[in-house]
């Protein structure tokens, strides 16, 4: 528990020592959505019934840009290997590392996605179901993302890679996920898609970060 | 008992009995492959809906089911290798990869070849259609991480996480595709159940898709063969050769 809150403690330091970092995919997500109603036109009749999609996408690819840099730092000036290597259960510090990362990113725009959805004319229970939806979402689109930053450790070209290999997985996420809010919409009740959100977290909060810290020692071992 | 097993995972001895067994292999790939083919197309009745159209079925549906079973296999020796690091499940992991993706592209080809005059549309976003794209998509995404890590120690157990992590992931993205649309006709063709269509329909399909496995591993085990004479180059039974 101490390496946990002591991972996330440091993480979330660095992260603020280095802003930049988290802020340019969050600026990304920002322009990512502000193309849209450029390029498709302001009615307001299709910008609300593109509206989720468009958040839900744009979340999807803000989470790949950021992930990118999650262990990145820490592999190339050797701290990842120290890490691995003391005594201390690299699983732990795993989720110290999603959870920090998860916090600036995904909680962040999660927390920023109602703004967008009343730009695009979303209803309130629209909204709300945008919201939690990526409240739900987003940790397992990190817990995910995280093993594909592992799997492409001290690759040059690992960004677009990550992308290639996360992204097919992301799918079951992303239709629950627009899919409740199309329901929260036309006034359903979404509790269902909430659930299988949940239950989606739940299971990638119990295989994720096994597969990522195996992913990290095979990186390491070159 | 486990001895013929470990014999089969060295490379050497898969050398060597893939190459005693190969030409019969081929040999019954293509007597199959030609027999399920001009049955197909010359004898087997029309669909008394979809015409001389339903004879795509017989590339289609082989095709579909090598492209979700060659998943399996390739992510099967991931999990072997990951295990029990035989380096033969390696070889076989990577060979795979090109081997299936190509089916799933196979099989989305035809399947829109066949989809223009029945359901008069290419493409559709139905739910089968889709799970299939995104297997291509997973089958892509573990060539180009091995392309990308050539060369590596560890290329080999990245790539058999990758196809693990894809196989866990495989039935949760093909319910939540199934939940999203579905206009596809669920799976018609079934060893062990009653087969929903005529048996005069349903032998050459058999045929076709017995042809196209012996066919996926008769082009998977050339495969391995020349990935085991490059991987093995220095060693002394490969000079002999």
């Amino acid at each position: 528990m101490n390496i946990l809150l002591a991972t996330i403690r440091r993480d979330l330091l660095l992260h603020f020592r280095q802003p930049a970092d988290i802020l340019n995919p969050l600026v990304f997500f920002l322009i990512v959505i502000s193309l849209f109603p450029l390029g498709i036109g302001p009615s307001e009749a299709v910008l609300s019934s593109i509206a989720a999609g468009v958040i839900w996408v744009a979340v999807l690819l803000a989470t790949l840009l950021s992930i990118d840099v999650m262990l990145k730092g820490d592999f190339d000036d050797g701290t990842l290997e120290q890490i691995a290597l003391g005594k201390q259960s690299l699983l732990v510090v795993v989720f110290g590392k999603v959870i920090s990362q998860w916090l600036v990113s995904g909680f962040l725009m999660a927390l920023m996605s109602p703004l967008f959805a009343m730009m695009f004319y979303v209803n309130t229970e629209g909204m709300i179901a945008i919201a939690v939806g990526l409240l739900l979402g987003t940790p397992t689109m990190t817990l995910i993302g995280s093993i594909g930053a592992a799997l492409t450790l001290g690759l040059k070209k690992g960004g677009v890679l990550i992308a290639i290999l996360v992204l097919p997985l992301y799918i079951p996420v992303l239709i629950l996920g627009t899919a409740m809010v199309e329901s929260a919409v036309f006034g359903h009740s979404y509790t269902g898609h909430a659930l299988w959100l949940a239950a989606l977290l739940v299971l990638s909060i119990g295989f994720a970060p096994l597969a990522t810290q195996m992913s990290i020692r095979i990186s390491l071992s070159q | 008992m486990w001895g013929w097993f470990h014999r089969l995972g060295s490379p050497k001895s898969f050398y060597e009995i893939s190459g005693f067994l190969l030409p019969a292999m081929f040999a019954l790939a293509g007597v199959l492959l030609v027999t399920g083919t001009v049955w197909a197309l010359g004898f087997v009745p029309q669909d008394y809906q979809q015409g001389h159209s339903v004879r795509i079925m017989y590339i289609h549906v082989p095709a579909a089911i090598l492209a979700q079973s060659g998943y399996m296999m390739m992510a099967a020796a991931g999990a072997v290798f990951l295990i029990w690091r035989i380096k033969l499940a390696d070889i076989a992991l990577q060979c795979a990869a090109p081997i299936g993706a190509t089916l799933t592209f196979l099989a989305l080809v035809t399947g829109a070849i066949w989809g223009k005059p029945t359901w008069g549309t290419l493409w559709v976003w139905d739910a089968r259609l889709t799970s299939t794209l995104i297997l291509f998509f997973l089958y892509v995404g573990v060539i180009a991480l091995r392309s990308a890590m050539d060369g590596r120690e560890s290329a080999g157990r990245a790539t058999a996480m990758l196809a693990v992590v894809g196989l866990i992931n495989l039935p949760i993205i093909k319910y939540s595709v199934d939940w999203w649309f579905t206009l596809h006709q669920p799976s018609s063709f079934s060893l062990t159940e009653k087969p929903s269509m005529p048996i005069e329909m349903w032998l050459p399909l058999l045929v076709m898709v017995l042809g196209f496995y012996l066919f996926f591993f008769s082009v998977w085990a050339v495969r391995i063969r020349t990935e085991i004479l490059n991987r093995e180059y220095g060693t002394q039974w490969v000079q002999s050769l």
